[in-house]
């Protein structure tokens, strides 16, 4: 019956156990994604100046992904653009979380609680997500303020669909049973017993939410319902290569595109990972 | 000093009575034993006189009140599963002292050791885990204590153990006990009294 | 019973301890688990990986037409040993030692071939049935389509012989008493014709009628010529039934006892385990020994039983003790004669 440290993994990250390589790639990923949001932030408007002496230049050393029709750099563009995406969407995905939370517990207090919660998943479920938001955000008024409030509204019923039935079957254990017979009120249930059981979920859920937001708000964007032309969103730097790209340049779409793509990429793979760390059943294989 | 249950008929689906006309008492201080076929509906009589399950027909009272839907049940249930009955995320210590903060003695009647209180509870067996549920449930406020084959899922010395220590608590705190089981050995080296549940259901 | 029990106690008893070569006349021990050791690799707190040791040194055969019950408490690791015989641990556990099936090596591969068909598991619960599957096609299980028919009328006799009517084989498994799971359960068993049968904690809860009914299932399986092997925690119901009971505590076999050793105070018993077991049942002297079984992240030097045997000398502390035939039964512990 003794201790002993055991390492049985080989290949590429070899002599790390299976929860540190999945650390190992949460931290990697989520620090590229850090650096892009930093990095946008702190380069601010200058470098995007625009120089006609260099427009519609193809990728080279000096302009990994080219320039554009007014000789900004792409590369900046680009980092600019899904810094602002990344945001745009945290800050939905957030306020997104917080509804499913209130929403959640709502359901839990009672049964008239619980349906309404319910015929409201329903009923945002059954309108197309896209067609919601362009609604939402013209009806607000457009602009980052529209595509936040237009996202964060219409991403939350399957997250709270998923809270709703966790604390359904969580409602009908034993212990909880228990905790009432020991005279525990019910909001102390709700946040004592079935609370840190949801915790993992929500966290899993908010951080599988974000490619999502980002794609949607993109594609707003894109179809010119969402933030304002002056903005450098990657919505906006797609529609506008657009019209370039029967001219041939092609970088002008293709590497914000990959990009984006990435960034989107990057967000699963955090969440499966962490997915991993949180289910018990292979958590300790 | 009587916890009484009186006409209590119960049914899951319509016209299938579980429960029908039941009618039981239990006096403080006494251990009574209530023996049962597998399908008899003494989960369902134990879960209803705890208040656990209420819709059912019939009244069950306490020394003539009824029992209050909210705060301390002076009714305690204890089940046949305590892994099922302890919340997996918590340690021993908050689940120990969920309802009141469990007095040195009990704990130290029970043989619970001060380093299982750190643990988590998929790290005890479930005969180390049931003295936690009836630790938990023994609280000063208790008046009844409703025992649904606390000790079928364990082996008998630590049967023997748990109800030593049962029958010890309840005696010096007047505590009224409804022993369930399908043993009847055990229930005869427990109780004072007996009572059958056959198939609807004539106590 | 009695007739039953032809083979020779010392004879077989030399299979396990040293093999006896060219002796034809015994009878084969059907499966043979012979220093059998589980343990599983767990993350402890941060990123350190630990080894946490189930099962130790644990040696049992199971013969043809015959029960053997293995006894214990409550996380002494007897489920998992029938998992391990199954082939269905989880990925983390890591097995050692000689398992063997019929004279030969049980491999991961053989068990996953033998699972369902040589070897059945009779579980506790319902929860091991296809929710969404008739009855009748999960207890015949996948077969060819020229043996369908064969297999189906196989199962009408086998069915009425439990006493279930033909309109349970239409049935979904929530439809059926708690009593009927019991019974397809076991149907499944016979009509796969297994030759191995592990019941895990079949017994618990149930009332004396269904209980004894129960156990007779296995009576009837082991008279037919499987080899039966009962784990449970209820001494009771195993001794109504099994030739031999292997008693197990923290994760080991402790003693292996013939079922008429258990009589009296238990005299006849080899291990103060398993003697304390006895005197502890609500029939007998409803007696405890104070003490608990050892957590299994417990480091034990000596006898695992050590802490709570009466009659512990100095040499208990120090080293396992080596397993020894008393008796007709095997036993761990040094102070056995």
């Amino acid at each position: 019956m003794s201790t002993a440290v055991v390492t049985v993994n080989r290949g590429l990250f070899g002599g790390l156990n299976l929860r540190k390589k999945t650390l190992l790639i949460i931290g990697s990923t989520s620090l590229l994604l850090l650096a892009i949001v930093v990095s946008s932030v702190f380069l601010g408007e200058e470098p995007l100046q625009t120089n006609f002496g260099s427009k519609n230049l193809a990728p080279s050393l000096e302009h990994p992904f080219g320039t554009d029709w007014m000789g900004r750099d792409m590369f900046i563009r680009t980092l600019e653009g899904l810094g602002l995406s990344i945001l745009v969407g945290g800050l939905a995905s957030t306020i997104s979380t917080l509804l499913t939370v209130i929403l959640g517990l709502l359901s839990s207090a009672g049964k008239t609680a619980d349906s309404f919660v319910s015929w409201l998943v329903d009923l945002f479920l059954s309108i197309p997500h896209l067609l919601l938001i362009v609604l939402i955000s013209i009806g607000i008024g457009g602009g980052a303020a529209g595509v936040i409030t237009g996202v964060a509204l219409t991403h939350w019923p399957s997250l709270t669909r998923v809270v709703r039935a966790e604390t359904k079957q969580l409602k009908t254990q034993e212990y909880i049973h228990i905790s009432r017979n020991l005279g525990r009120s019910k909001w102390w249930i709700a946040t004592r017993h079935i609370l840190p059981h949801l915790v993992p979920q929500i966290l899993l859920g908010t951080i599988l939410m974000f490619p999502h937001a980002i794609l949607h708000e993109a594609s707003v964007t894109f179809l010119g319902f969402g933030l304002s032309p002056h903005e450098p969103a990657i919505g906006i730097i797609l529609s506008e290569s657009m019209r370039y790209l029967s001219a041939g340049y092609w970088w002008l779409a293709f590497f914000p595109g990959l990009s984006l793509l990435i960034v989107v990429l990057a967000f699963d793979m955090i969440g499966e990972n962490l997915g991993k760390l949180i289910n018990p059943k292979i958590a300790h294989e | 000093m009587h916890l009484k249950g009186e006409n209590i008929s119960f049914e899951y689906k319509k016209n299938d009575p579980v429960l029908k006309d039941v009618n039981i008492s239990l006096r403080s201080g006494e251990v009574l034993g209530l023996i049962g076929d597998s399908g008899s509906g003494k989960s369902t009589l134990c879960k209803i006189l705890a208040g656990y399950e209420i819709k059912y027909q019939g009244k069950v009272t306490m020394d003539g009140n009824e029992i209050p839907s909210k705060g301390y049940n002076p009714v305690q249930l204890v089940f046949q599963h305590p892994e099922k009955a302890v919340n997996p995320k918590w340690r021993m210590k908050d689940i120990l002292n969920e309802g009141h903060l469990v007095s040195q003695d009990i704990l130290e009647a029970f043989g619970i050791k001060n380093n299982w209180l750190n643990r988590w509870p998929n790290e005890l067996s479930g005969g180390e885990l049931q003295r936690f549920a009836l630790a938990r449930a023994l609280s000063p406020k208790t008046r009844y204590l409703i025992a649904d084959e606390i000790t079928t899922m364990v082996d008998a010395i630590t049967q023997a153990q748990i109800w030593n220590i049962v029958l010890n608590i309840v005696e010096e705190l007047n505590i009224g006990v409804l022993v369930v089981s399908h043993d009847r050995n055990l229930i005869s080296r427990l109780c004072h009294d007996t009572i059958y549940l056959k198939d609807i259901n004539n106590v | 019973m009695g007739n039953k029990a032809e083979i020779n106690p010392k004879k077989e008893l030399s299979t396990g301890l040293e093999t006896v070569a060219g002796d034809r006349k015994k009878t084969e021990a059907l499966l043979t688990v012979e220093d059998l050791s589980l343990s599983f690799t767990q993350y402890a707190s941060g990123l350190r990986q630990t080894e946490l040791k189930v099962i130790s040194n644990l040696s049992i055969q199971a013969y043809k037409g015959e029960i053997l019950a293995i006894v214990g408490s409550s996380g002494s690791g007897k489920s998992l040993l029938a998992h391990a015989i199954l082939g269905i641990l989880p990925l983390n556990a890591k097995l050692d030692g000689k398992m063997e099936y019929d004279g030969k090596k049980l491999t991961q591969e053989r068990k996953k071939e033998m699972r369902g068909k040589e070897i059945a598991l009779i579980p506790q619960a319902i929860t091991y049935l296809d929710p969404l599957m008739k009855i009748s096609n999960q207890v015949i299980g996948s077969v060819e389509k020229e043996k369908e028919s064969i297999m189906k009328k196989l199962q009408r006799e086998v069915f009425q012989r439990y006493g279930l009517k033909p309109e349970v084989e239409r049935m979904l498994p929530h439809e059926l008493s708690g009593g009927m799971t019991r019974r397809v359960l076991v149907s499944t068993a016979v009509i796969s014709s297994s030759k191995l049968i592990i019941a895990d904690e079949p017994t618990p809860g149930l009332d004396d009628k269904t209980l004894n009914e129960t156990l007779s299932y296995f009576k009837d399986m082991a008279d037919k010529g499987c080899a039966v092997i009962l784990i449970t925690h209820d001494i009771e119901a195993a001794l109504k039934i099994s030739h031999k009971i292997a008693v197990f505590y923290a994760g080991t076999v402790l003693e292996v006892a013939n079922v008429e050793d258990f009589k009296n105070n238990g005299e006849n018993l080899r291990h103060p385990y398993t003697r304390a077991l006895w005197n502890a049942l609500p029939q007998n002297k409803f007696q405890a020994i104070k003490g608990h079984q050892p957590m299994q992240d417990e480091v034990i030097d000596g006898c695992i039983f050590y802490d709570r045997c009466s009659k512990k000398k100095a040499i208990c502390s120090r080293g396992i003790p080596q397993l020894k035939q008393v008796n007709g039964g095997v036993v761990r512990c040094n102070n056995a004669s």
